[in-house]
C-alpha cells in the first residue's frame, strides 16, 4: 500500500536523505502556495512513522523552488541546484499528531495539522494538488484507525484490490484527461491505418490513375508531328502523306478513349475504397463510443458526439473519395507534364514554369489566412448547433416562459457570426481565385512571347509551341484545382482530429485480461470498504454491506447522499476507487463486463423506449426471445392489457417517433424488459417516483412479480415503495448510518425515523 | 380489482395445460355479439378478438377480451380450436380489423408533405393524406407501414413486390 508516485526530481535526494531505515513513504503531496498565497513549492510526505515537510524559507527567492515542470519551462536552474539551506525541514512523529484535515474554499485548499490543542501548521495549495492532499489525509486516518484497533494493517484490509492492477490516484480521472492533441496533419496520416485492409485496391487505383493521366497527356504530343510534318508542310505547298494524318487522328481518338476508360475505372476503384475506409472509421468510432463509460457521456454534448460520428466521418469520406483523388492525380499530372516539357525543350520549359513558384508562395499565404477563417467559421457553426441542441429539447421551457424571441435573438447572433466568418473567407477566396487565373494567363503570355521569338529564331517549330501551349493550359488548370484542395485539407484535418479524439479516449471501466465469464449468479453482493470519488469529491466512503441472495434492500437517504452512485458502482458504470464489490465472492472487476451485466436487470426512473415495436422494446435485453416469453413478461409486468388496447398490440411502434405512452405505461414496459432477461440481481432506481400514486400502486404490483427470487437493491423517495424490503439501508454523505428493518429503525429514533415522520406528514397534508 | 386479476392469473396458468378445445365455448347471440363461456360456466358477453401481433405474426396469438378490455383468454394457435369457433373468430376479426394492404401507388400530389396519396389496396382504390414523412415507418427491410393524417394505417408487406413506379415513389422516403 505504499505510495507509487515518484517524488519530484528536485526533492528526491533530500527526501531520501531524511528517511530513516525501514521508513516507507505512504503518500505525498506538494503544497504550492505559502501562507500569503504566493507561489512557493514544498513537499509533505507521510511515512509509516512520521510526517515530513520541506518548505522554502520565506525570504528565499521563489523561482529557486519551482518544480521541475516549471523550471524546465523557464530554462532556469538545473536540477538539484537548490542549496539545502534555502529549505526548512520539519518532522512530526505520528504519535504527536492528532488530526490532519484537508479543506478547500474557492479553489484554495488547506491541510491543517493539529495536535491535541493547537494548529501546528497549515499548508496551502491550489486545486491541482487537491486529490493528493486528500489522499494523504485519508492515509493518515487509516494509520490512526488501525493503530487504535491494534490490528495489523494487512489483515484489516481485505486483499480485494488485487484483481485489477490500477494506478490508485489517477484511474478515476482517465476519462477526464484530455487526449494528447497531435497536430492536425498527423491526424490525416493516421487515416491510412484504416485503409490498410484495402491496400491492393488502392495500388490498383493508383496505377489506373497514372495510366489515365499518361493517356491524357498523349494528344498534345501527337499534335506536334501533326503540325510540323503534315499541316505546315502542306500549307507551304509540299506534298504530304495523307495516310499519316489518319494515323495521327487515330492516335488522338485512341488516347482520348483510353483516358476515358482508365479515368472511369480509377474513379470507381478509389471511390469504392474510400467509402469502405470511412464506413470502417464510422463503425470503429461508434463501437468505441459504446466501450466508454457513462462518465464520458456526461461530459460531452449529445449533439457534438452525433456530429463526430456522422458529419465528421462523412467529411473525411468526401475528402478521401473526391479531394484526395483529384489532388493525387493533379500532382501526378503536374510532375508528368513538367517531365514532358523538359524533354521536348528544357529552355522553353524553364521559362514556362517560372510563375509556378509565385503561385506556390501565394497559396501558402492564402492558406494561413483561410485556416484562421475556417476555424473561426467552424467555431461559430458549433455555437449555432449548440443553441439548437439546447433549445429544441427544452422547447417546453422556452414556451412556458415566453422566451421565443430571446432564443431567436441568440440564434441570430450566432448566425451573424457565421456570416462574418464566411464573409472573411469569401473575401480572400474571391481575390485569390481570379488571381491564380491571372497568373495562369501571364504564364501563357510568357510562353507565347518567348515561343514566338524562338520560332523566329528557328530554334523550335510551330508544332512544339502548340504542344507547349496545350500542356501549359492543362498544367495551370490543374494547379488551380490543387489550390482548392487547401481548404479541403484544412477542414478534413480538423474533422479527423475530432474523430480521433474519441478513438484515443481510454475506457475508465477496463476489461481485465482474463475475465471470468459468469454463469447465473446466486446473487450475493458484498461491499468491502467501498470508496468512490468524482474528481476529488468523496461520494462514497468506506461502505461495508453484505446482501444475501434473494434479499431486497431499500436504499434511503437525502438527495446527493450517494445512493445512485452506489448503484452505478454495482452496475459497473464506474469502478470503485477503494475497496471492492464482490458478487458471489468474486470481485466484480474480474468478470467480463458483458457477462456480468447480463445478470443485472434495471428499472430506472424513466424507462427509455427505443424506436421500434413494443415487442422489440420488451425483448431489448434478449433479442431472441420468443413471442410467448414476451407476452409472459408483459403479463407479469401488468402491461399486457394496456398493450392489447394499443392500435397494433405488441407491434405498435413506440419510442421517439412512435405511439405516445404515459409514464406509468413506459415504466411497466421497462419492468417487462427487466423481467424477460430474468436477472439474478435487480436494481430499481426510483422506479415509481415519476408517476402518480394511483399508477404507482399498479406498478407496485408489477414490481412484486419482478422482485421475487432476486437480489434487489431499490432506491425510493417514497418510503411506502420500500414496504416489502427485507432491510433498509440509510445513507448520508456517502456512508451507511443505519441498517435494519422498518420497525427496528423506527424504534431507533434515528435518521430513518425522521425521514419516515416527514413522509407521513407529507402524506397527511396531501390528504387534507 | 386485485382479486379479479389474481383470478385471471390462475386462469391463464390453468389454460395453458388444458386442451383448448374443451376449455371454452364461443357463440354469437341474437344481437350479433360474441359470447364467451369459460370452463366453469362464466359468461362474458360482447367479447372482442384482438390480434396481439397483427403485423409480425397475424396468424397466431389471438386474445379474446371482454367488454371492459380485460383479456379472458389468449390463443396461441388457432388450429387448436374447433373449426366452428375458429371460423367465428376469423369472421369477427375480418369485420373488426382495418389494415388496407397497398398494392400499387397510383400517384402522389407532391414530393413535399402534406401530400395526397392515391393508392390501390386490397380493399379497393383510395386516397389519403400523408402529414409527415416520419409517418412512413420501415418495419423491416422491405416492410412498410404508412399512417395517414387520420391515423389510419396502410401496410406494404414487401415493397419489392410493388411495380417499379410505386417503388420509385417510396424510394424517395425510404
Amino acid at each position: 500500500m505504499s505510495e507509487n508516485r515518484e517524488f519530484p526530481v528536485e526533492f528526491q535526494a533530500q527526501i531520501n536523505g531524511l528517511l530513516s531505515e525501514g521508513e516507507i513513504p505512504l503518500a505525498w503531496f506538494a503544497p504550492d502556495l505559502d501562507s500569503r498565497l504566493h507561489y512557493a513549492y514544498g513537499l509533505v510526505v507521510l511515512t509509516n512513522r512520521a510526517l515530513i515537510s520541506i518548505q522554502p524559507r520565506p525570504q528565499a527567492k521563489h523561482h529557486a523552488f519551482s518544480p521541475s515542470f516549471i523550471s524546465k519551462f523557464l530554462r532556469r536552474t538545473k536540477k538539484g541546484d537548490v542549496p539545502d539551506s534555502d529549505r526548512v525541514f520539519k518532522t512530526w512523529s505520528l504519535t504527536s499528531i492528532v488530526s490532519l484535515r484537508a479543506s478547500e474554499h474557492k479553489g484554495i485548499g488547506t491541510l491543517h495539522l493539529l495536535d491535541t490543542s493547537h494548529l501546528l501548521t497549515p499548508w496551502k495549495f491550489t486545486t491541482s494538488q487537491k486529490i493528493y492532499a486528500h489522499h494523504l489525509a485519508e492515509r493518515f486516518l487509516d494509520i490512526k484507525e488501525s493503530a487504535q484497533e491494534k490490528t495489523a494493517l494487512t489483515s484489516s484490509l481485505p486483499e480485494t484490490t488485487t484483481g485489477v492492477p490500477r494506478d490508485g490516484g489517477n484511474a478515476v480521472l482517465l476519462d477526464y484527461a484530455p487526449a494528447a492533441a497531435p497536430p492536425p496533419a498527423r491526424s490525416l496520416f493516421r487515416l491510412f491505418k484504416f485503409a490498410r485492409p484495402w491496400t491492393g485496391m488502392i495500388i490498383l487505383g493508383f496505377l489506373l490513375s497514372v495510366g489515365s493521366i499518361a493517356a491524357g497527356l498523349v494528344p498534345p504530343y501527337i499534335t506536334m508531328p501533326l503540325l510540323d510534318k503534315v499541316l505546315i508542310p502542306y500549307q507551304s505547298g509540299k506534298t504530304v502523306d495523307f495516310h499519316q494524318v489518319g494515323w495521327y487522328l487515330f492516335g488522338l481518338a485512341g488516347a482520348a478513349l483510353l483516358a476515358w476508360l482508365l479515368g472511369w475505372a480509377r474513379t470507381y476503384v478509389l471511390a469504392w475504397v474510400s467509402e469502405r475506409v470511412s464506413a470502417n472509421l464510422r463503425t470503429i468510432t461508434y463501437t468505441h463510443l459504446h466501450r466508454l463509460s457513462i462518465e464520458f457521456f456526461g461530459q460531452k454534448r449529445t449533439g457534438d458526439l452525433i456530429s463526430r460520428v456522422s458529419t465528421d466521418s462523412d467529411r473525411i469520406c468526401y475528402f478521401l473519395s473526391v479531394s484526395l483523388l483529384e489532388f493525387g492525380s493533379d500532382v501526378l499530372m503536374i510532375i508528368m507534364t513538367a517531365g514532358i516539357l523538359l524533354s521536348i525543350n528544357p529552355f522553353l520549359a524553364l521559362v514556362t514554369l517560372c510563375p509556378f513558384p509565385l503561385v506556390l508562395w501565394l497559396t501558402h499565404r492564402v492558406r494561413t489566412i483561410l485556416r484562421r477563417g475556417f476555424s473561426l467559421g467552424s467555431r461559430a457553426w458549433a455555437d449555432m448547433t449548440s443553441v439548437l441542441a439546447d433549445t429544441i429539447p427544452g422547447i417546453r421551457v422556452v414556451k412556458a416562459f415566453a422566451q421565443e424571441q430571446r432564443e431567436i435573438d441568440r440564434f441570430q447572433e450566432c448566425n451573424t457570426r457565421i456570416l462574418q466568418a464566411n464573409d472573411r473567407i469569401n473575401t480572400t477566396w474571391s481575390f485569390f481565385g481570379p488571381m491564380v487565373t491571372l497568373l495562369t494567363d501571364a504564364g501563357l503570355l510568357v510562353v507565347w512571347i518567348f515561343g514566338a521569338w524562338q520560332v523566329f529564331q528557328h530554334h523550335i517549330t510551330v508544332g512544339v509551341l502548340t504542344a507547349f501551349l496545350a500542356y501549359i493550359g492543362r498544367f495551370y488548370a490543374r494547379l488551380e484545382a490543387m489550390i482548392k484542395m487547401v481548404s479541403a485539407v484544412q477542414r478534413t484535418a480538423a474533422s479527423a482530429h475530432r474523430v480521433f479524439e474519441i478513438l484515443d479516449r481510454v475506457p475508465s471501466v477496463p476489461e481485465v485480461v482474463n475475465p471470468v465469464v459468469p454463469g447465473r449468479f446466486r446473487g450475493e453482493i458484498e461491499f468491502c470498504n467501498v470508496g468512490f470519488r468524482y474528481g476529488s469529491r468523496q461520494v462514497i466512503n468506506n461502505v461495508n454491506l453484505k446482501i444475501r441472495p434473494g434479499e431486497m434492500i431499500g436504499l434511503v437517504g437525502p438527495t446527493g447522499a450517494g445512493k445512485s452512485t452506489l448503484i452505478n458502482l454495482v452496475c459497473r458504470f464506474y469502478d470503485v476507487f477503494e475497496g471492492a464489490i464482490m458478487v458471489d465472492g468474486i470481485d466484480i472487476r474480474r468478470f467480463s463486463i458483458e457477462g456480468y451485466r447480463h445478470n443485472i436487470g434495471m428499472v430506472l426512473q424513466e424507462s427509455f423506449l427505443f424506436y421500434g415495436s413494443i415487442a422489440e422494446n420488451i425483448a431489448y435485453g434478449k433479442p431472441d426471445a420468443t413471442r410467448s416469453e414476451i407476452v409472459k413478461a408483459a403479463r407479469a409486468a401488468c402491461a399486457h392489457e394496456f398493450i392489447l388496447r394499443l392500435p397494433d398490440g405488441y407491434d405498435t411502434l413506440a419510442g421517439e417517433r412512435g405511439q405516445f405512452l404515459s409514464g406509468g405505461e413506459r415504466q411497466r414496459i421497462g419492468i417487462a424488459r427487466a423481467l424477460l432477461i430474468d436477472p439474478a440481481i435487480l436494481i430499481l432506481d426510483e422506479a415509481t417516483s415519476s408517476v402518480d400514486v394511483e399508477t404507482e400502486k399498479e406498478i407496485q404490483r408489477a414490481l412484486e412479480n419482478l422482485v421475487q427470487g432476486r437480489t434487489t437493491i431499490a432506491i425510493a423517495h417514497r418510503l411506502s415503495t420500500l414496504r416489502r424490503a427485507d432491510r433498509l439501508v440509510v445513507i448520508e454523505r456517502g456512508q451507511i448510518i443505519e441498517v435494519g428493518r422498518h420497525a427496528e429503525l423506527l424504534e431507533k429514533q434515528g435518521s430513518y425515523a425522521r425521514l419516515h415522520r416527514v413522509n407521513l406528514e407529507m402524506a397527511q397534508s396531501m390528504a387534507q | 380489482m386485485k382479486n379479479s386479476h389474481e383470478r385471471d392469473d390462475e386462469h391463464h396458468e390453468k389454460m395453458d395445460d388444458v386442451n383448448l378445445k374443451e376449455s371454452f365455448s364461443l357463440s354469437r347471440d341474437a344481437l350479433g355479439r360474441l359470447v364467451f363461456c369459460d370452463q366453469e360456466g362464466w359468461e362474458h358477453i360482447d367479447v372482442k378478438p384482438i390480434r396481439i401481433f397483427p403485423i409480425s405474426d397475424p396468424e397466431h396469438w389471438i386474445a379474446i377480451c371482454d367488454a371492459d378490455g380485460n383479456e379472458v383468454i389468449c390463443i396461441e394457435d388457432l388450429n387448436q380450436l374447433p373449426g366452428q369457433v375458429r371460423h367465428l373468430l376469423l369472421e369477427e376479426l375480418g369485420v373488426r380489423e382495418f389494415l388496407p394492404i397497398i398494392k400499387k401507388i397510383m400517384g402522389i400530389s407532391s414530393r413535399f408533405e402534406p401530400s395526397a396519396w392515391h393508392v390501390e389496396t386490397d380493399r379497393g382504390e383510395t386516397c389519403f393524406i400523408l402529414n409527415d414523412e416520419d409517418d412512413i415507418h420501415r418495419l423491416s427491410t422491405y416492410r412498410i407501414l404508412i399512417i395517414d393524417a387520420h391515423r389510419i394505417r396502410y401496410l406494404i408487406p414487401d415493397m419489392r413486390r410493388l411495380d417499379s413506379a410505386s417503388r420509385r415513389v417510396l424510394a424517395h422516403y425510404i
